[in-house]
């Protein structure tokens, strides 16, 4: 092997001005495209897997055990279930995507080249989490393509099933990159989707109204934030909500504000990424 | 005219969540276009010094400022200055030398330019494998591909940590000259390095850090001529059982079997005390056939410092 001069590198480097951008636009390229390539080399388990699980929801729940449920406020079974099902996957998605989008360096240790770099803090999570929200989002549009397949479909309100699909993509994008900076083994990653989030989303009616169920479980599960979130996303479908759509809206909101103030300061403090 | 320097770090320290101290009132200068070399023991401090100028440690105090840029309020323009080799091999394990070469220099806020990234990866014998995964990759080739994703936004600075930590001798070779040939086009370079003959024959200037603390800076030359010592030792023709008393000025050491008187002297030493040892030893009559002179290396002089700090 032989090393060649590599005189011209320099020479450009100590000649050439340096001149970073208020923003650095190219850094937040970078992060988000070397994200969704990975999502395209994982193919299958990025894509295919989610899309094929929410499928056999429909088949089992929509098309078998459906077919033998009446219509819930004019809405056959295997329909109503649709937006409970996209928001179940757009939350667990939005926060495996980016919970492994930002522990990966760091369990690599490739995080030294993102905390090195003439990034701020808002252009890391601008990348992390918009390449992970991009992610649940296309995953979103896929799962309702393919929904459409088995079940009639309705949307009355289309610009809000797209705002809900992306805000919550977006908070739970964030949140999973709290998660992620969080974490300090596999097992803290996974401990959150498949404690809270998954469990959050079967109560929080998926495949059921909470008006279906007892006076006081139905004041519990409002407790429960996902209910809001299917809520709202069914109305923009159906029009037929469990709370108001305002509410819904309010919740996601409010939730995406903890979810930015945590990550404001996640990068204020260092917390796990610089020691 | 005083250049200012391109690296400037005063009165910086580190103290980690767990108490540990690591820095304690750093003050270090670093010209532009040298070579420093920055030596300690393991835990000395050097890896968190170099950290905290890349932006991956936060300090407790003090301040650093890059090419006249503080390292906090102008970040970006600090950083956008330095490249990093860090000590340990860091890499995207899945993707290709190509990419993570390219996203390096995108991160850095630079537009695409693959002539660029190419003539890194010619120069870097890297080009005939940039469409390899990095998994597939020897440990040298991982390390150049560190170093090329180093230089691929064109730094000014470029920081190696210990950049041949297990890599074979060839690369070494290969390594130290790419340095030589970054420093004569105007890179400064800041390294360090466990291997100190290499830190000797590479460097313009030494820092030596110790438990935190920088206790030498010194231009290598001045280093050597300053601590260096020498030895003139003596083979004897016929043993001694002690030093004759008429040498005892000289301070002079016989070896353990008595065949051997042994002088040490710094590297200031005045000739002429060594042309009156001779005459002295000629004059007690003790004679010897056979002389040979020893120069402490810089390693002699990096043990003999942090012993005694």
């Amino acid at each position: 092997m032989n090393f060649r001069a590599v005189r011209t590198i320099g020479r450009l480097a100590s000649h050439r001005a340096q001149q970073p951008e208020i923003v650095n636009f190219r850094a937040v390229r970078a992060i988000y495209l070397f994200e969704m390539s990975r999502t395209a080399r994982t193919l299958l388990q990025s894509i295919v897997s989610p899309v094929i699980s929410t499928s056999l929801y429909f088949v089992v729940f929509g098309a078998a055990i459906g077919s033998r449920i009446t219509e819930i406020e004019g809405v056959s079974y295997g329909a109503f279930i649709v937006p409970g099902l996209m928001m179940m996957m757009l939350l667990t998605q939005s926060v495996a995507n980016a919970s492994f989008g930002i522990y990966f360096p760091k369990f690599t240790g490739t995080i030294y080249e993102i905390l090195s770099a003439p990034v701020s803090a808002f252009e890391i999570v601008l990348g992390y989490v918009g390449a992970a929200a991009s992610k649940s989002i296309i995953l979103g549009m896929i799962i309702l393509a393919t929904a459409g397949l088995f079940v009639p479909l309705r949307l009355d309100h289309p610009a809000w099933m797209l705002a809900f699909l992306v805000l919550t993509a977006l908070t739970f994008s964030l949140l999973g990159f709290i998660i992620g900076v969080w974490a300090d083994g596999f097992e803290k990653l996974q401990v959150v989707p498949l404690l809270v989030i998954t469990p959050l989303s079967f109560l929080g009616g998926s495949f059921y109204s909470i008006k279906v169920l007892p006076p006081v479980w139905q004041t519990i599960a409002l407790i429960n934030p996902v209910v809001y979130l299917i809520s709202g996303f069914r109305w923009s479908f159906y029009g037929i909500a469990d709370v108001s759509v305002s509410i819904s809206l309010g919740m996601t909101a409010i939730f995406l504000a903890v979810c930015l103030a945590v990550v404001w300061w996640i990068f204020k403090t260092g917390y796990r990424l610089k020691r | 005219m005083v250049m200012q320097p391109v690296i400037s770090v005063s009165r910086l320290s580190k103290i980690y969540a767990s108490g540990f101290c690591a820095l304690k009132d750093v003050n270090l200068d670093i010209h532009r276009g040298e070579i420093f070399a920055l030596l300690g023991p393991n835990g000395a401090g050097k890896t968190t010094l170099i950290s905290i100028i890349c932006g991956i440690v936060n300090p407790t105090s003090g301040a650093v400022r890059v090419g006249g840029h503080d390292i906090i309020t102008a970040y970006r323009k600090a950083r956008s200055l330095i490249g990093l080799v860090p000590q340990e091999l860091a890499t995207d394990a899945f993707e290709t030398v190509w990419n993570t070469v390219s996203f390096s220099r995108g991160l850095f806020g630079r537009p695409a330019n693959p002539g660029y990234i190419e003539k890194v990866l010619r120069e870097l014998s890297l080009w005939d494998r940039k469409d390899s995964k990095i998994i597939t990759l020897s440990g040298g080739m991982k390390r150049r591909v560190m170093i090329a994703k180093a230089l691929s936004h064109e730094p000014q600075i470029l920081f190696l940590d210990e950049p041949t930590a297990g890599v074979d001798v060839e690369l070494h070779k290969d390594m130290w000259q790419t340095v030589r040939e970054l420093r004569a086009s105007g890179v400064t370079i800041i390294l360090t390095t466990h291997y100190i003959e290499e830190a000797e024959q590479m460097a313009d200037r030494v820092g030596v850090i110790n438990e935190g603390e920088i206790i030498l800076i010194e231009q290598k030359a001045e280093l050597m001529r300053k601590l260096g010592k020498k030895q003139l030792t003596l083979q004897l023709d016929v043993r001694l059982d002690a030093v004759p008393p008429a040498l005892a000025p000289y301070d002079l050491t016989l070896s353990p079997e008595g065949d051997e008187l042994i002088y040490t002297y710094d590297s200031k030493g005045e000739r002429s005390e060594i042309s009156s040892l001779l005459a002295d030893i000629g004059r007690a009559r003790i004679r010897f056939h056979d002389l040979r002179t020893e120069e402490s290396s810089l390693e002699d002089i990096f043990v003999r410092l942090v012993r005694r700090s």
